[in-house]
């Protein structure tokens, strides 16, 4: 089951709570790059390992993931 | 290709001005999912409190009205009694609600007024700077308790639910958390709970939810999760209180 999130990137303040709460550890900040509000933003590198769980989505705390099962 | 989380039209697009990790967001993301499921996005008159929850009427997508400090249920039975058609409900912080707005609370709940009243306990006063406030646990620390909550000179941290629900007329009062995801869906389910009591008409409801503030606390997001589940957990033990059906 296949799953794809959507980061609203530059309403992200690098909080990393979505970091603890993906099973498959997928959720990563992204050190090499800074958003509009100057933090790491979270991002997904290995997107086909989504299960389309929502954890992310759940403990953000800024509303700022979509998530979207394929 | 199905949507399977996204955000709510019971929050405006306005981005929240939240400290990074502050757990608000989930608890206002809470609120106003309920509110969209609910069918109240229209129907809702909320009150916002003082304190760091103060810019929510800009976040909730319903009617809102902003209240003096501690006196959102004072405003909300103004509102409900002028309109008892519509659910309304008050977003209250431990400063505004458990300090200044003590005796409000209590006698909305003691006349047994029809709202709805989201409690956030986080342990601290957020905006103001992080002064003890009357949840601030034993020994905590805070910029008027340096040396940490004494309890021979500021006596023992107060239970809101647990003092509400020995008044006759809070007829649903739970507390609940959001430091993982399963007791975020268990605090949704409460808030669902208590928005549909006051829709039966039943009597007064609160919903108590820990949260954090790691900027106060002085730690990082993620430890600010595991403090409340180690510290705060054990005090404020979650639970429900009252429901309805004791009344039959």
């Amino acid at each position: 089951m296949a799953g794809r999130v959507i980061f609203d990137e530059n309403k992200c303040k690098g909080c990393e709570l979505c970091t603890t709460v993906c099973p498959v550890k997928i959720v990563v900040m992204d050190k090499e790059r800074i958003n509009v509000k100057g933090y790491h933003p979270a991002t997904v590198k290995e997107m086909d390992k989504c299960t389309a769980c929502s954890s992310c989505a759940k403990i953000c705390p800024d509303v700022v993931i979509k998530v979207e099962r394929l | 290709m199905a949507v399977v989380f996204d955000k709510t039209k019971g929050l405006t697009d306005k981005p929240f001005h939240y400290c990074p990790g502050c757990t608000h967001g989930i608890i206002h993301r809470l609120v106003a999912e309920v509110l969209e499921e609910l069918d109240l996005v229209d129907n809702a008159i909320g009150v916002a409190p003082v304190g760091c929850a103060v810019f929510c009427y800009d976040y909730f997508n319903c009617d809102m009205h902003e209240a003096a400090h501690g006196r959102a249920p004072a405003v909300a039975s103004g509102v409900k009694r002028v309109h008892p058609d519509k659910t309304v409900f008050t977003y209250q912080g431990d400063g505004d609600l458990a300090s200044i707005g003590a005796a409000e609370i209590i006698h909305s709940a003691m006349r047994g007024e029809k709202f709805t009243t989201i409690f956030v306990n986080n342990a601290i006063y957020g905006m103001t700077g992080g002064q003890m406030a009357p949840t601030t646990l034993v020994g905590q620390k805070a910029t008027t308790a340096p040396l940490g909550r004494d309890e021979n000179h500021a006596g023992m941290p107060l239970r809101v639910s647990e003092m509400l629900a020995t008044i006759p007329k809070a007829v649903f009062v739970e507390r609940v958390s959001v430091h993982d995801v399963k007791h975020i869906n268990q605090a949704k389910k409460a808030i669902k709970k208590a928005f549909q009591t006051q829709m039966e008409g039943k009597g007064f409801s609160i919903v108590e939810v820990l949260s954090t503030c790691p900027t106060n606390w002085g730690k990082t997001p993620v430890e600010s999760l595991k403090w409340l589940q180690e510290n705060m957990m054990p005090y404020f033990p979650l639970g429900n209180f009252r429901t309805p059906e004791e009344e039959k």
